[in-house]
């Protein structure tokens, strides 16, 4: 079922927690809500399921008007970050719950509610545990019995609210991969809402990213990747060096150096900075006269098979990161202290930002929170 | 019930803080000075008795009369501040209100005020002239002078151990919960009976002992309020105070001696109760 959001605004006091917000959620998508702390992902996504009262603006279910439908009529299901399971309930009664409080000529049977609830069990692979009590389960194991709860009254689309940021980074990549799953198993329509990127493009069909109530651009992982629309965007979707850069007669040039551009096309002219991607900057040993800017590498790490250099171009300020695989250090004999040519092998201009502080200072090494 | 992942609690108590022997010790003594001591010395007095007479003593039918009106007055009192306290802790954690923290102040009035002096109040609002009492008489309810009055007076002087054992509970209980609930498609009624009143339960049965055992004690203010005659509106503590006047020392020892052990047997069912609650939803 396809979720609509026309013209949403919402304030708390003087403060603007969602502004202005239009959105086509696509039937049987898993689309993620990104963005930093405080961008209104978590308000945008209370308004959807109900527990919120939009200023103005509209929500539609599949086209039908849902706004005024109180949260217990929307048929939404909700997963919050910190679980939110019944402490006083076992799992099977939690998982019950939304079956059990239904009106008497819409409840299942006693043996009929069992069956979906050990149904639902299985599905999130923690029916053994149906006796127990929540507080008896690890957090990743909470966070799937309030998932299976969720789901135990068949919602037309599923919430989730940042459902992995209360934990350990191991457990995290293994329910996300495992949430992916379920959903190209059960096809439900799925808003997740989280701040981490790599999250958001692992898991996602759509993202949409949000900053400051604002959605500053919607489309598949790749599409705002590849083609962030605005500096916001490219930063906030991975790290990124900053350049002063120029763009005459459709070419832009950091000093004398031509760069190749993502996208040339009605790239307007004028002073601004290039944001280039640390995996987007080539190390070359010597100069092969296609020009480069000289650097002396500061710094050497190595993080598993990726090597991430830290490197002082000539005349700049600030020290630009690059990776490149392990594997290249020794064939190209790069050590630190040793001078090199760097050369950005894709980027992005953004004009017009020259003259203010640079949306990042430094390369944004964590763009979280 | 997961009994096998109890752990005993009496394990617990070497930790990593220091001072166990000091402030156990320190503990003991206090008790035995406060609790133990005057409880012994009231044992004395009692057992000074034959045990025929003491059976004499407390069995006699004035004795017996006082004990059915205490307890029946102090259970009546203290259901009653059950629903009463947790509508006013609820209306104080829930709602925005002028005059809220007003309220939250006054809620322990009956604890700061003499009970001599609530007593006395009681019994102007609802003698056959009081403000209360004057709208009362003719619908036929006496309050002044009848078992009402005692119950009234127990549940004014106890009020704030519902109040004030529930309250932080309510104000700690996770929004989520009950918007949980909602969304699964609860209604008020069912959230409130399957998620708010299960975890307020412990605290709501802690203040509900509290002011069972405050009612079965309360002395000062009730006798203003209540007629006090013997079979009719005499409570236990009056009746051992008569006794005292008497010099019936022993007398009266053996009824207190009753009083203690109905107390204890009380404090000790529902202590046992919550530690059943508790148990049953141990915290990680
Ligand atoms: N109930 C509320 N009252 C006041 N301010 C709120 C409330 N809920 C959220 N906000 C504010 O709205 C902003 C957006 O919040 P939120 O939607 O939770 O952001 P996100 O989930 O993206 O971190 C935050 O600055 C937060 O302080
Ligand atoms: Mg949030």
């Amino acid at each position: 079922m396809s979720i609509e959001i026309e013209h949403v605004n919402k304030r708390f006091g003087h403060f603007v927690a969602v502004d202005n917000v239009s959105l086509s959620l696509p039937a049987g998508q898993l689309t993620a809500l990104l963005g930093p702390s405080g961008s209104g992902k978590t308000t945008l996504l209370r308004i959807i399921a109900g527990l919120e009262h939009a200023d103005s603006g509209r929500i539609r279910f599949h086209g039908e008007d849902a706004t005024d439908v109180h949260v217990s009529r929307r048929g939404v299901g909700f997963v919050f970050q910190h679980y939110a399971l019944f402490k006083h309930m076992t799992v099977f009664d939690n998982v019950a719950y939304g079956l059990t409080v239904k009106p008497r000529r819409l409840r299942p049977g006693k043996a009929e509610i069992r069956r979906r609830v050990m149904e639902l069990l299985e599905l999130v692979q923690l029916d053994w545990t149906a006796h127990r009590l929540p507080s008896q389960l690890s957090g990743g194991q909470r966070q799937r019995i309030a998932l299976a709860r969720a789901l135990a009254v068949e919602p037309k689309v599923l919430l989730l609210d940042e459902p992995f940021g209360a934990l350990d980074a191991q457990v995290r990549a293994e329910l996300r991969r495992w949430l992916r799953r379920l959903h190209d198993d059960i096809h439900l329509t799925t808003v997740f809402v989280t701040h981490d990127q790599e999250e958001a493009l692992e898991v996602s069909d759509r993202i949409v990213v949000m900053n400051q109530g604002r959605v500053e651009q919607e489309g598949t992982p790749e599409a705002v990747y590849d083609h962030p629309v605005n500096p916001f965007v490219f930063s906030f979707l991975g790290q990124v060096n900053l350049f002063h850069a120029r763009v005459q007669d459709g070419q832009a040039r950091i000093g004398d150096l031509a760069l190749p551009m993502a996208a040339p096309d009605h790239q307007p002219e004028g002073d601004g900075l290039a944001y280039v991607r640390p995996h987007d900057i080539e190390i070359l040993a010597e100069d092969d006269g296609q020009g480069a800017l000289a650097a002396v590498i500061q710094g050497i790490t190595v993080v598993g098979p990726t090597a991430r250099l830290e490197l002082k171009v000539a005349g700049g300020k600030d020290l630009i990161h690059a990776e490149l695989p392990k594997t290249q250090l020794a064939p190209l004999g790069l050590s630190p202290g040793m001078k090199t040519w760097v050369r950005p092998v894709n980027s992005r201009v953004f004009v017009g930002h020259r003259n203010q502080n640079p949306p990042v200072a430094e390369p944004a090494l964590h763009p979280r929170d | 019930m997961q009994l096998w992942t109890i752990r005993p609690r009496a394990l617990r108590v070497k930790g990593v803080l220091p001072g166990f022997g000091l402030t156990m010790g320190t503990t003991l003594l206090f008790i035995s000075l406060v609790v133990l001591l005057p409880l012994s010395a009231l044992l004395i007095q009692a057992a000074s008795l034959s045990p025929g007479e003491f059976w004499r003593i407390i069995s006699s039918e004035r004795a017996v009369a006082t004990y059915k009106l205490t307890l029946s007055s102090a259970l009546i009192a203290s259901i009653f501040n059950v629903f009463f306290g947790l509508l006013l802790a609820w209306i104080l954690t829930r709602y925005q209100f002028p005059g809220r923290s007003l309220l939250d102040a006054i809620v322990d009035l009956p604890f700061a005020l003499p009970t001599a002096v609530a007593g006395l109040s009681l019994a102007f609002l609802f003698t056959s002239h009081g403000w209360i009492g004057q709208y009362l008489e003719p619908m036929g309810i006496q309050v002044a002078y009848t078992q009402l009055g005692i119950i009234a007076a127990m549940a004014f002087t106890s009020a704030p151990f519902v109040i004030r054992s529930v309250q932080p509970v309510l104000e700690d209980m996770e929004p989520e919960l009950e918007e949980a609930a909602a969304i699964l498609g609860a209604s008020p009624w069912q959230i409130f009976q399957g998620i708010i009143l299960p975890t307020i339960m412990p605290a709501l049965l802690a203040g509900f002992s509290l002011a069972l055992a405050r009612s079965l004690g309360e002395f000062g203010a009730i006798i203003f309020i209540a007629g006090n005659m013997p079979f009719e509106t005499e409570i236990t503590a009056l009746l051992i105070m008569i006794r005292l006047e008497e010099y019936n020392y022993a007398g009266a020892a053996a009824i207190a001696s009753v009083v203690l052990a109905a107390a204890l047997v009380m404090l000790l069912i529902i202590n046992l109760l919550q530690g059943r609650i508790y148990r049953a939803r141990s915290d990680s």
